[in-house]
């Protein structure tokens, strides 16, 4: 298993945020939404939630996800990985319809 | 008395951080009624709350197994590990996401989340996975919780 701090990331919420406004900032901010359940494998971590998990992607290349700290809380960070987006492409079940990009 | 219940059972007992004291008590009494029936207790959780485990049950009498909480979950998502009954022990957001996953990954076990802290029910309502819950305002006096995890657990106590 990794360790997500040993990778370059940017934080787009800050620690605290709860799963509700993590999903709603991704379904809200972004074109690209992939859902994952808990457990889904990104960039070597098990990525830990409330279900559905929802992934968003920019510019075909950064991942932006969910992640917590069992003290510390969940915060939302978006990564560069152009492997991983197209893991995700390949691999998570569901998408955002069109239709439902606000 | 004993109450004899789930001989062979395999429980994974999951912790939060160490921050409100009844947890680490009530940690130790539930593994210990656990093993007490024939359970075999996995207890997981962050490294600092399996060190005080550690240091308070320093011959391993109540507690036997741990494993830190990242690397547990990657077992159970690998099938390395499983269990029959899983009891989550939460006081924050956090932890109930732990528990929202380890629900989903252990979708035949007995679940038990255990609510508690200083403002536990907005907590309680945020869970929207079948389990059963232990709701119980409180961090110092474990004597409320423990009543009502002995009956959700179906436990006979002596009065001591």
């Amino acid at each position: 298993m990794g360790c997500i701090e040993s990778l370059k990331y940017e934080k787009i919420l800050p620690l605290g945020a709860s799963f509700k406004e993590c999903r709603e900032y991704v379904e809200k901010n972004y074109a690209e939404v992939w859902y994952v359940e808990p457990g889904y494998k990104l960039f070597d971590e098990y990525i830990i939630g409330l279900p559905p998990i929802a992934l968003g992607i920019e510019e075909g290349t950064k991942i932006t996800f969910p992640y917590t700290k069992p003290c510390h809380g969940t915060y939302l960070l978006r990564i560069e990985g152009q492997e991983e987006v197209e893991r995700v492409r390949k691999t998570a079940k569901t998408k955002k319809q069109a239709g439902n990009i606000r | 008395m004993i109450d004899p219940v789930s001989p062979h059972e395999k429980a994974i007992i999951i912790l939060g951080c160490p921050e409100v004291p009844v947890q680490q008590a009530l940690a130790l009494y539930v593994a210990s009624g656990l093993r007490d029936r024939g359970a075999d207790v996995l207890v997981t959780g962050n490294p600092s709350v399996l060190g005080l485990l550690k240091v308070s049950d320093p011959k391993s009498v109540y507690i036997t197994k741990t494993l830190v909480l990242e690397t547990c979950i990657a077992e159970i998502v690998e099938k390395k590990q499983d269990c029959t009954l899983c009891i989550v022990f939460a006081h924050n957001d956090a932890a109930i996401a732990y528990a929202a996953t380890l629900r989903h990954l252990l979708p035949g076990s007995r679940f038990i989340v255990v609510v508690f802290g200083k403002d536990p029910e907005p907590l309680a309502a945020e869970i929207n996975f079948p389990c059963e819950t232990i709701v119980e305002k409180v961090v110092h006096n474990p004597a409320q919780l423990k009543a009502k995890i002995n009956k959700v657990l179906g436990w006979v106590v002596s009065r001591v």
